[in-house]
């Protein structure tokens, strides 16, 4: 039942899909021989706002086949986060600081985000990636970094055991500054893959 | 305390004296028995309306007794945030468990397992979606393949579990309904406000608003629960709410009523021993004023049903000054009218006694309008005045002088007297001035006419403007319902109202729709009329046709049809599942919201929907009322009314003071009346209202310009002026119709001057209120007696023969 108390959040939500932003940037030093977590993050940060392109697959099993939804995704550090789903549904979800609001099927709905820790939780494994905050992401996460700076991936595994009944792992992937994917993978088997890719300017 | 009339013997005197002594005592008696079964209010019965119309019964109502009056907002400031919610996490813990509170909410999700499992339960008797529409093959098909689509959405990670219990997303619906809930921010697992200095709690009273002693009870509650959970620490805990302003305001009108009392008594004992010099002639003194005091409250018990406004109190302590004058008047000028140690009484009375007689009557005819009001405040001021100074000024006619020892050893006020006649003979050169302060004020208030009257009824709460802040801050914090937009319903039964409440509602969504209202509430929300529910489950197809259509539905889905058992099982239950009743609501947070909004008065059933505005109209938070209007014609619903309840109160208080308007206006023309009968001679009634109404211009001018707006008080204030400058004007100009005008005596001028120091004494102190009420009082009547006294002097007529003015002297 707890369930049915995160719908309406959830529906504001984009959470679980919010992807990060590519956009060809300049990149942080590659190569270098202390890349590592703190690296990733001040190049991250370095990134004060963006528009990609995304599309999203969700692998349920109870489904046969996977659902898909694709969109646009709005990044204005430090926390701003737009997300606009086209298809299948048209949905504007955005984040703004400790509020959200999410607009579907003529609705909208507006709520302070720290009510709700699990969805908070999610919002910041994206927004914080995308800031490149460290101290945010740690809240709720553990952090793993591995590869380099042309070619990582961002492994954040939740620290409580509340979230950990709903997540087991977000898998963030991406070069220098941009993020390429964003798969999260829930306890009960099911999981999602975003891919990102740059915006393709009017 | 018997009189002993040593003085010259007059043979019918004595039973005479007997007789109006033991009347007196026998009246004191009997008021004193009223009054011991009276009791003492201080909420806002005296603002409420006496003959309301329905929509004034529907303000009444809500402030008396609706969920609004039954809320109480806390909040705990100070120390740290976490340790905040901490306190407010223990003390909604315990306050939970009080008989005196029927919910204390703070965000701890403490009914959300019975919430949730209600609204799962029986969603396809809630829900507004359940339609004949919805479950045919079209329908089902388009709500199944929404549903699908929403689990690509982000709320797909959490309405995934729901799919094949839900697959037309009923749950989604009735969720959907509860919009609004859930706005304030939550810090350490409890609410806090926006910008995070306080931790808030709402919590709602099991007494009624109107219930004063079951307000503070409840206040009390609140204290200890706090004193417990935050120890010695560093917080502070703040609250307000009707029920908290009412109990404030009791207090404070006690406080206040008790503190300005004792210093005017205190005031005024000094001057009258000052003056008197004499102990037994004080207690005398204030013989007519207490009897008074006790007739008046005695009156107004009777008056009405028992109850005596806090405000009135305040207001009698006042009449301590007016009243006393009566005994000063008759202490004073006794001294003219004794020679050689023995008083001729006859002269005596005969001295003072006309012009007392015509004072008083003045009063009672300014007085005696405002009974006419409407207003129960005002009307309760208009009947313990009129009692009050009537009982004062017999009790000094007929009682007084038989309880006075003939040989008053009253200090010889001659020399004071001299230089007052003196002084007033110089004060006459001051016309002019008069002129002038009659004209600037005149100019003043034409400046400012347009902002001179308050339109609004919290001018007259006796809650200060710093309380009424705090109360606006934590209401913001709450996002508190301040209920201000109602449409009620009234009806014979539940069944009806809740009928009527779902045609209102299927009204109003389209205005929710497009922004006219932002939203509103509505009991059938949560428990939905018989009507409804069995339409809804009507909707549902049998049991195999609903299989036969959800297979169709879900064919070009990715999915296999066995998943969807759970729904067609629960739907089929549905389908023949007893109604929802009241009952069911229990253990529930929507419970409470059925007790707020749908009510029984005796054999009549009401059901109450609050209106919000729109976000748009935050600013203003002011709705259209058209629409609405045009909305509950559609609705075709008889007994339902939309109630603005600021504007119907603001509208109450125009209509106050319109009618109080009026009634002063009608009280100045019976004092005109009554004084042209009384001194049959136009230029004597003039020469005595002249200083009055350029006292009372003066004092309007002065409140003006210091940016004060005028209130319902002030005007009331303006016809006590008249009442007791009307007392100077007349000794100055001679009460008696018959004989020749005559110069103002030297003992007389010295009683005005006591009785005008008095006067200021009792209604200055009530400038210091911290009532707003009282206040508007102390700064119209106090310095308007001053100007009253020193008007008529300026302006009264010089005597034919100056010498006479100590004629009377030995």
């Amino acid at each position: 039942m707890r369930r049915i108390r995160l719908i309406l959040p959830a529906l504001v939500l984009g959470v679980a899909l919010l992807p990060g932003m590519a956009i060809p940037a300049f990149a942080a030093d590659s190569g270098s021989a202390a890349w590592g977590v703190d690296q990733l993050m001040s190049a991250l940060a370095q990134r004060k706002s963006g528009r990609v392109q995304f599309t999203e697959k969700k692998y349920l099993a109870i489904l046969e086949r996977p659902v898909e939804s694709s969109g646009e995704l709005v990044f204005v550090a430090p926390d701003h986060l737009e997300k606009r789903t086209v298809a299948p549904k048209p949905e504007n979800l955005v984040l703004d600081g400790d509020m959200m609001t999410v607009e579907r099927g003529g609705k909208r709905f507006t709520m302070p985000l720290q009510n709700y820790p699990e969805i908070a939780a999610f919002i910041e494994s994206i927004r914080g990636t995308l800031a490149g905050n460290r101290s945010s992401l740690e809240r709720y996460y553990k952090l793993g970094v591995e590869g380099r700076a042309n070619r990582w991936t961002l492994t954040l595994t939740p620290a409580d055991s509340r979230m950990a009944a709903i997540i087991t792992q977000v898998r963030i992937e991406g070069a220098h500054d941009a993020l390429d994917s964003v798969e999260i993978r829930q306890a009960d088997g099911d999981r999602s893959v975003m891919k990102i890719r740059p915006a393709t300017r009017p | 305390m018997m009189p002993a009339p040593r003085g010259g013997p007059r043979p019918t005197a004595l039973p005479a004296a007997r007789l109006a002594v033991i009347l007196w005592l026998a009246w004191l008696l009997a008021c004193a028995a009223v009054v011991t079964r009276t009791s003492f209010t201080a909420d806002l019965s005296a603002f409420l309306p006496r003959m309301p119309s329905a929509e004034q019964q529907l303000l009444v109502d809500q402030l008396r007794e609706g969920l609004v009056s039954r809320l109480i907002l806390v909040g705990v400031e100070g120390g740290d945030a976490d340790w905040r919610a901490a306190v407010s996490r223990t003390m909604a813990a315990r306050l939970r468990k009080d008989a005196r509170f029927s919910a204390v909410s703070n965000g701890e999700p403490v009914n959300q397992a019975a919430d949730q499992r209600y609204l799962y339960n029986h969603r396809y008797l809630l829900s507004p979606t359940v339609t004949p529409e919805r479950f045919s093959q079209q329908g089902l098909t388009a709500a199944v393949a929404d549903t699908f689509d929403l689990l690509a959405s982000p709320a797909g990670l959490f309405t995934k579990s729901l799919l094949p219990r839900d697959p037309t997303g009923e749950v989604m619906s009735v969720m959907s309904q509860l919009d609004a809930q859930q706005r304030v921010p939550m810090h350490g697992g409890a609410w806090a406000s926006r910008d995070g200095r306080r931790a808030v709690l709402l919590a709602q009273t099991a007494s009624a608003g109107s219930d004063t002693d079951g307000q503070a009870r409840a206040i009390d509650a609140i204290r200890e629960a706090f004193a417990d959970a935050a120890k010695a620490a560093p917080y502070r805990l703040v609250m307000t709410g009707p029920g908290v302003f009412s109990v404030k305001a009791r207090d404070t009108i006690r406080h206040d009523v008790e503190r300005l009392s004792a210093i005017g008594v205190a005031i005024i004992v000094t001057l009258l021993l000052v003056v008197y010099r004499s102990v037994p002639l004080l207690v005398l003194g204030l013989v007519p004023v207490l009897s008074g005091a006790l007739a008046g409250v005695a009156a107004v018990s009777l008056g009405f049903g028992g109850m005596v406004h806090g405000l009135t109190l305040g207001f009698g302590t006042t009449l301590i000054g007016e009243a006393v004058d009566y005994s000063i008047y008759l202490f004073v000028q006794s001294a003219q009218y004794t020679r050689g140690g023995q008083r001729d009484n006859r002269a005596w009375i005969a001295g003072f006694w006309p012009t007392v007689r015509l004072g008083v009557l003045t009063s009672v005819c300014g007085f005696a309008s405002l009974l006419l009001s409407g207003f129960p405040g005002l009307a309760q001021l208009g009947l313990y005045s009129i009692s009050g100074l009537a009982t004062a000024a017999l009790v000094t006619r007929f009682v007084l002088p038989h309880l006075v020892p003939a040989t008053l050893h009253l200090r010889d006020v001659t020399p004071l007297g001299t230089r007052l006649a003196a002084l007033l003979a110089r004060a006459r050169r001051l016309r002019w001035l008069v002129a002038v302060i009659a004209i600037a004020a005149c100019a003043v208030l034409w400046a400012r006419h347009d902002t001179l009257w308050g339109r609004e009824l919290s001018a007259l709460s006796p809650v200060p403007a710093a309380e009424q802040a705090l109360d606006a801050s934590l209401r913001a914090d709450l996002g508190a319902p301040d209920v201000r937009y109602l449409v009620v319903l009234s009806g014979p039964d539940q069944e009806s109202v809740l009928q009527g409440a779902e045609r209102v509602a299927r009204q109003l969504d389209p205005l929710v729709a497009s922004g006219v209202i932002g939203g509103y509430e509505s009991p059938a929300r949560y428990l939905p009329s018989a009507a409804t529910q069995r339409a809804r489950q009507a909707s549902l197809p049998t049991p195999d046709e609903l299989a036969r259509r959800l297979d169709a539905a879900v064919a070009r889905q990715p999915v296999r049809r066995e998943l969807f058992a759970p729904f067609l099982a629960e739907a089929g239950q549905a389908r023949t599942a007893a109604p929802l009743r009241r009952e069911d609501l229990k253990g529930t947070s929507m419970a409470l919201a059925i007790d707020a909004l749908l009510t029984r008065h005796g054999d009549q059933w009401n059901a109450t929907l609050p209106l919000r505005a729109p976000a748009s109209a935050k600013a203003t938070d002011v709705l259209d009322s058209q629409p609405i209007r045009a909305a509950l014609d559609r609705a075709g619903v008889s007994h339902a009314l939309f109630v603005d309840l600021k504007r119907e109160s603001d509208q109450l208080y125009g209509g106050y003071m319109r009618e109080a308007l009026h009634l002063s206006l009608g009280g100045v023309l019976a004092i005109l009346v009554l004084l042209s009968v009384a001194l049959r001679s136009p230029r004597r009634v003039l020469a005595t209202v002249l200083p009055l109404a350029a006292a009372a211009l003066a004092v309007m001018g002065g409140l003006a310009a210091l940016g004060q707006p005028l209130n319902l008080l002030h005007l009331v204030g303006l016809l006590l002026l008249v009442a007791v400058g009307s007392n100077y004007a007349l000794f100055f100009n001679g009460a008696a119709s018959t004989g020749p005008t005559t110069a103002i005596s030297a003992h007389t001028l010295v009683s005005l001057l006591l009785a005008n120091l008095t006067t200021v004494a009792a209604f200055g102190l009530l400038a210091w209120s911290d009532l707003p009420l009282l206040k508007a009082f102390g700064l119209t009547v106090g310095p308007g007696a001053v100007l009253a006294l020193c008007f008529s002097a300026i302006l009264a007529r010089a005597p034919a023969n100056r010498r006479r003015t100590t004629a009377g002297q030995p």
